[in-house]
């Protein structure tokens, strides 16, 4: 049997690592929000850490709708990106050792974005996680859902369209 | 418009110009009237989505559309005691010019006892082109 050797998983995690540090990282407005991807294989989950600018009704107190609606379409569009980058990354043509938010394959542009506002966000962490349920050559559908304590219990989903960058032959 | 209802849209501006979230992206309350919101967002560094174009983010002209559309529920004349966001899709027509601050209208044409219905539209300096179009519907909270 001719089967290559395995790669050492430092090799392997310090790549995927990278690649979506220099997604995440990249972008100002995902600093700003502080969102943050925890990743389990080619598995993502968006995180929104609590802080107190991301209130909208201090009353209440409230995540404001906006916030909400930013850390879902950042999460859409993070993980619709991963999954196009997966192959060239792991085949190794796409040189992640030098990667950063300049140097970065151009990532999908939202067309429009649908927020279904279940129950109000406390004032605590949040966890997203998309499902891409299209993703053609031009066009991409991709639902995501957010919860705070029970993973069950969403308190908002989404829906977007997206347009797919051109591919450089 | 009255007294009571002018003392109604202060009190409604007040509120609006304290949110967190809204004064942490920067967003300016120009007008509130009878159902009516334009709120505007300066450009700033912080708000890009794009670093090699300098692009402002959806998720930050989301932001201002909800807020607008909000304001907007707040000072109808029917007068909600209060408004949470049940649903809101935008479609996203073109980038933003960076640099340009984005402005947002919001009418509120619609309310039954517990649901107001909006429309938004976002525009840069360019006004005759916009940004972005959005349709949301609210919960009317506090109604007899």
């Amino acid at each position: 049997m001719n089967r290559s050797r395995p790669e050492p998983v430092q090799v392997v995690k310090q790549r995927r690592d990278g690649v979506l540090r220099a997604m995440v990282e990249g972008v100002p407005y995902t600093q700003f929000l502080g969102i943050e991807f925890e990743r389990r294989g080619d598995e993502l989950t968006g995180v929104l850490p609590f802080k107190e600018s991301l209130i909208g009704n201090p009353m209440l107190p409230a995540l404001h709708g906006g916030a909400t609606a930013a850390f879902l379409e950042v999460t859409a569009i993070i993980t619709l990106s991963w999954g196009l980058l997966w192959e060239d990354m792991e085949s190794g043509a796409l040189d992640t050792a030098s990667l950063d938010a300049q140097s970065l394959p151009r990532l999908p542009k939202t067309i429009d974005f649908s927020v279904d506002y279940l129950r109000s966000g406390l004032p605590r962490d949040a966890y997203a996680r998309a499902r891409i349920n299209r993703s053609g050559r031009r066009y991409a559908s991709v639902h995501v859902e957010a919860w705070q304590d029970n993973r069950a219990r969403l308190f908002a989903q989404g829906t977007g369209h997206f347009v797919m960058p051109h591919r450089q032959e | 418009m009255g007294p009571v209802m002018n003392d109604k849209i202060k009190r409604a501006s007040q509120f609006i110009q304290a949110l967190p979230h809204s004064v942490a992206l920067g967003m300016e309350l120009e007008d509130l009237n009878a159902g009516t919101a334009v709120i505007g967002m300066p450009y700033d560094a912080k708000l890009v989505g794009d670093p090699r174009t300098g692009v402002v983010h959806g998720g930050a002209v989301s932001a201002l559309m909800d807020t607008t559309c909000g304001a907007a529920v707040m000072s109808h004349p029917s007068n909600p005691a209060g408004t949470a966001t049940m649903d809101l899709r935008i479609e996203y027509l073109r980038a933003a010019t960076p640099g340009q601050r984005i402005t947002t209208t919001a009418t509120c044409y619609h309310v039954t006892r517990s649901v107001a219905f909006v429309r938004a539209t976002a525009t840069d300096a360019d006004t005759d082109n916009p940004v972005a179009m959005a349709t949301g519907t609210f919960t009317a909270e506090g109604k007899p």
